[in-house]
């Protein structure tokens, strides 16, 4: 009986952060992005197990408190967050569903991490695995900078639609 | 006024802040970047760099911390160190000069952090092994950013390869200490804790010289001049550059926002 009503309380926070939006990309959720890696239950206390994405991503903090405060208002707390930097979270976790959204938020999303992970630099003439633009699907499309809008990011344009784009980069 | 925090004389500490201190101190003069980037793709680029850079300086200050009896956190080894306590390479303090340098100063100094964070992952040190599984991915990006205007400066105007070779001119005296190898690194490869920086140099080297000799660079010899950074003794830049960092620290102490 008690063991079922604890399956019941963790499964119940797993549905609640099932709704925690990320804070910087707002059109998915935690547990899309991948970052949730455990529920456990400590007697009273719930323990949300998070892994960062970016060592120096801003929205750590947001995120920790957002959970909190969700669990909270579900009636499933107290809940503690635990960050845990092993393994390491890869852009491979962020779910199909996840995915899907990003694309129709109007952010290409991740190919597979580490494709190229043994080759140690590449020069200028490399080919950049080819990214489909989120509006209208062109893959003829051109990078801007590695760098974009947050840390997770990269700029890119799209050469049929002409619209600029963000892309997911995978990690 | 806040008074400086004393150190105890431990060589894991040592090793932890030359690695966490060559992060934190990079990121700050990335961080001067911010709106006066060439192109804002660039200011946006080097800021985010900065970014990950204070990240990976978090998780390494902490673990750092967690090695005095004092227990320090991450701020109190950011903010409350004396300038002799700080173990940064010396090239990272340096002046962030103009985007040629900085483009060069990155690549040798994001080559260095990746072959470092390759092998840290092995760590014996769970924690910090952890950190350099995830930096890793980080710097690479950074590497290959790098290199990228580095081909694309070297091999651009005539303007553009004078300031290459320039900032080549005055970088490379400063990269010889990345590789000078003491008790240290010694403590730390008999511990498992981590490489020797000596290890590291060949990996270094070839990389750097794919990346010149993409645009026809020459590798310059190395010369007599050693900087000392990660011993603690610092160019005559570092005090500007902690006074700056430090300053809202020391006039108030424990201030947060």
């Amino acid at each position: 009986m008690n063991a079922v009503a604890d399956a019941t309380r963790v499964q119940q926070a797993w549905a609640v952060l099932g709704a925690v939006p990320d804070p910087e990309v707002p059109a998915i959720s935690l547990c899309e992005l991948g970052i949730v890696r455990d529920v456990r239950e400590h007697g009273a206390a719930l323990e949300v197990v998070l892994t960062p994405t970016y060592s120096g991503c801003p929205a750590t903090e947001v995120i920790e408190r957002s959970v909190v405060e969700a669990i909270d208002a579900a009636g499933l707390g107290p809940a503690q967050v635990t960050m845990q930097r092993a393994p390491a979270w890869t852009t491979d976790w962020i779910s199909d569903d996840g995915r899907r959204k990003l694309r129709e938020y109007g952010i290409a999303p991740p190919g597979p991490a580490d494709a190229d992970g043994a080759v140690p630099i590449r020069i200028v003439g490399r080919r950049l695995a080819p990214v489909a633009c989120p509006r209208c699907g062109s893959a003829h499309t051109e990078r801007l900078s590695a760098f974009g809008s947050t840390a997770c990011k990269a700029l890119w344009r799209c050469l049929a639609c002409r619209e600029p784009f963000e892309h997911f980069k995978p990690l | 006024m806040q008074a400086s925090i004393q150190l105890p004389d431990d060589p894991k500490l040592r090793y932890l802040l030359r690695i966490g201190d060559t992060c934190l101190i990079l990121a700050q003069r990335l961080g001067e970047w911010c709106g006066h980037g060439p192109i804002i793709e660039e200011d946006i680029a080097l800021s985010n760099m900065a970014l990950d850079l204070i990240g990976q300086a978090r998780g390494v200050l902490t673990l750092a911390g967690d090695q005095c009896p004092q227990d320090y956190d991450e701020d109190q080894l950011a903010f409350l160190r004396e300038e002799r306590d700080y173990l940064n390479a010396t090239m990272a303090e340096l002046p962030r000069g103009d985007f040629a340098f900085t483009v060069l100063r990155n690549l040798m100094l994001a080559t260095w952090l990746k072959l470092s964070w390759e092998r840290l992952r092995e760590s014996q040190d769970s924690e910090l092994a952890a950190i350099a599984a995830k930096a890793l991915k980080e710097a690479r990006y950074h590497q290959q950013h790098a290199a990228d205007w580095l081909v694309r400066l070297g091999d651009g105007t005539a303007e553009s390869r004078r300031r290459v070779e320039a900032a080549l001119a005055q970088l490379w005296p400063y990269a010889a200490e990345l590789f000078e190898a003491d008790a240290v690194d010694a403590a730390a490869v008999a511990s498992g804790l981590g490489p020797s920086v000596a290890q590291l140099r060949e990996p270094w080297l070839a990389e750097i010289s794919a990346v010149f000799g993409e645009v026809n660079l020459p590798l310059p010899a190395e010369g007599r001049f050693r900087s000392t950074g990660r011993q603690g003794v610092h160019s005559e830049h570092m005090g500007y550059i902690l006074a700056e960092m430090q300053h809202l620290q020391r006039a108030f102490p424990g201030g947060a926002w």
